[in-house]
């Protein structure tokens, strides 16, 4: 497949220099080859983004014993193109005393982050759109800027519901933006490397799924996916929109597109931290059963071992799961609460295990029995 | 002419408009939103440099988090910009001073650098280069000592803005989150049991209205 894709992009490199000579040919094929990968990226994640909200309502449906969407379509499948054009014919209403560019500038300052940071997320060795160097701090610069779109919203929205919502979505987000840091911090730690392919291959051990980095890494494997859940805004933290105190926080004032939009930031987000939480602690593309028995047992059984992308995705669909069946469990945290855990639980236990782990790295530490599988190379 | 050079004369354009934005809007959240737009901009022009780990982190720190809460605070203040407007000839002078002496400062010391090769076009790094891990080895041995100084000083800085701003009311009411933690349901909730007091129950004696009655609900509890 990668030789066939080389072969294919070689054709294209030699159209483009005949085309635009020596000097600009190679700059327009890198050009055209970046936005044909993004292309490939963001197209499987917006339809992902259009059916995971249907997904959602059928999960939770079935948590709390009822149907879910069930009219448009076999079983409501067409029930999210239902909705997006229903979104699309609805009028955009600018409320009056608005400020009106920046109110239609904060949708799009929420979601485009929210889709640049796929720029960095490898699928498999070599299938990145760019394989930087710099990959997690790319990440947590983005998802840093993400908190644009709702200040911005709720001040802009000239409404006192949309700017205490905005108020304390940026509070909270500062504030598990830290313990997310943090927690990718140990990661790349344990993985020497702030390369997300390379913080993969690093837990490639003869050992399986025993050999990631989420069990000498689980307390920030669990902090990276709560913060997660911090940093989306999403229950059990989702004091954000609160519908029974402020409507609906920061995007009360908005309708049609422009909420869809922030709809479309805040699912993308939540795609985002379950694929780079597999990426970062479980392995991404490497299979849980690669052990020396199950590679040696003959083809029937080998193909377990092989790495695939299919393990990402299952992988990250078991995260994407997670979201829903905690929003379904969970009451909203009161806000103190909330306050509480991110800074004086979440922050001091990530420094102590970051400490930890760097005298995990120590040379003779590193090579004691148990820790070897992780960190004595 | 090809694509960085390009790209630096963009970036260059876009930061120096919205550096002057910054100054001549009139509303102070345009203004700290161009501010904003600045940053990421040099941060663009930094990556231009091979600088990525400094770039990354202008955006991560400056504009992930500074300018937020700068903006937390101008959103919340309610400015009154004529008040903002009126040092504006007074201060001018010194101002001016100021900037002319920076610009001065600023052309020396491109100008030196022009003159003993430093303005010649960088060289691309190697495959294996990695700019935070090549920055990671300076700061953390050669300029060890400036580093944790540094360190100290942030530190200090923080506790001492904390200890100011820090007044415990007496009648400030907070929560003891681990008098919540540590309640049990049994504390809150009693169960209580008690025979059935249905019409079919003939076998147990009916309490006469007066004298027995208020021991009804109570009485069979354990």
């Amino acid at each position: 497949m990668n030789d066939y894709l080389a072969r294919f992009q070689g054709y294209f490199q030699g159209q483009a220099n005949d085309w635009l000579g020596p000097v600009w040919g190679p700059q327009a094929f890198t050009v055209g080859r970046t936005l044909a990968m993004i292309v490939m990226v963001l197209v499987p994640v917006l339809l992902t983004v259009l059916y995971y909200q249907l997904v959602e309502r059928w999960v939770i449906g079935w948590i709390q014993v009822r149907k879910g969407p069930n009219r448009v379509g076999w079983k409501g499948v067409l029930q999210p193109i239902a909705d997006a054009i229903k979104l699309l014919m609805k009028e955009q209403v600018v409320p009056s005393g608005a400020n009106k560019v920046l109110f239609m500038l904060a949708p799009i300052l929420s979601v485009a982050p929210a889709l640049a940071a796929w720029s960095i997320v490898p699928f498999f060795p070599g299938w990145v759109i760019s394989n930087a160097d710099a990959a997690i701090l790319v990440m947590l610069a983005m998802t840093s800027l993400g908190i644009y779109g709702i200040i911005i919203a709720g001040w802009a929205s000239n409404s006192k519901y949309a700017f205490i919502g905005s108020m304390r979505a940026a509070a909270q987000m500062v504030a598990y933006e830290l313990a997310m840091g943090f927690a990718i911090v140990g990661a790349l730690m344990a993985g020497q490397s702030m390369n997300l392919t390379q913080i993969v291959a690093a837990q490639q051990t003869p050992y399986g799924a025993i050999g990631w980095f989420w069990i000498p890494l689980f307390p920030l494997f669990l902090i990276h996916y709560i913060a997660g859940l911090a940093e989306t805004n999403r229950h059990p933290f989702d004091v954000a929109e609160g519908e029974s105190e402020i409507v609906a926080g920061f995007h009360v004032e908005y309708s049609g597109m422009a909420f869809a939009v922030f709809f479309l930031a805040e699912y993308a987000n939540m795609i985002l931290i379950s694929t780079v939480s597999p990426l970062l602690f479980l392995g991404g593309w490497l299979s849980p059963f690669d052990v020396s028995f199950v590679r040696d047992a003959g083809p029937a059984v080998s193909w377990l071992a092989a790495p695939s992308v299919l393990w990402l995705l299952a992988k990250t669909a078991f995260l994407m799961f997670l979201f829903l069946w905690i929003r379904a469990s969970f009451p909203r945290y009161r806000y103190d609460q909330i306050m509480r855990l991110g800074w004086k639980v979440f922050i001091p236990v990530t420094l102590v295990w970051i400490a930890l782990t760097g005298v995990a790295l120590m040379d003779p530490v590193a090579h004691w029995p148990v820790l070897r599988i992780w960190f004595g190379r | 002419m090809n694509l960085p050079l390009v790209l630096f004369w963009v970036y260059g354009a876009i930061l120096i408009a919205g550096a002057i934005a910054v100054i001549l809007v009139r509303n102070p959240v345009h203004a700290a939103l161009f501010l904003v737009l600045s940053f990421f901009t040099a941060a663009a022009l930094w990556i231009l440099l091979y600088a990525e780990f400094l770039a990354l982190t202008l955006v991560l720190v400056y504009v992930g988090a500074v300018m937020v809460l700068f903006l937390f605070v101008v959103m919340m203040l309610d400015i009154n910009l004529e008040r903002l407007r009126e040092g504006f000839w007074k201060s001018l002078p010194l101002a001016g001073i100021v900037g002319v002496l920076m610009a001065i400062e600023m052309v020396a010391l491109l100008a030196r650098g022009a003159a003993t090769g430093g303005g010649a076009p960088l060289a691309a790094p190697g495959a294996g280069y990695s700019n935070t891990r090549a920055l990671g080895m300076v700061i953390y041995t050669d300029y060890v000592f400036p580093f944790e100084i540094a360190a100290v000083i942030l530190l200090v800085a923080i506790v001492s803005a904390i200890a100011l701003t820090l007044r415990s009311r007496k009648e400030t009411k907070y929560q003891d989150p681990h008098s919540q933690l540590s309640v049990h349901a049994s504390d809150r909730l009693k169960i209580v049991k008690m025979a059935s007091e249905g019409l079919s129950s003939e076998s147990s004696p009916q309490p006469s209205p007066k004298g027995e009655g208020a021991n009804v609900g109570g009485g069979v509890a354990k």
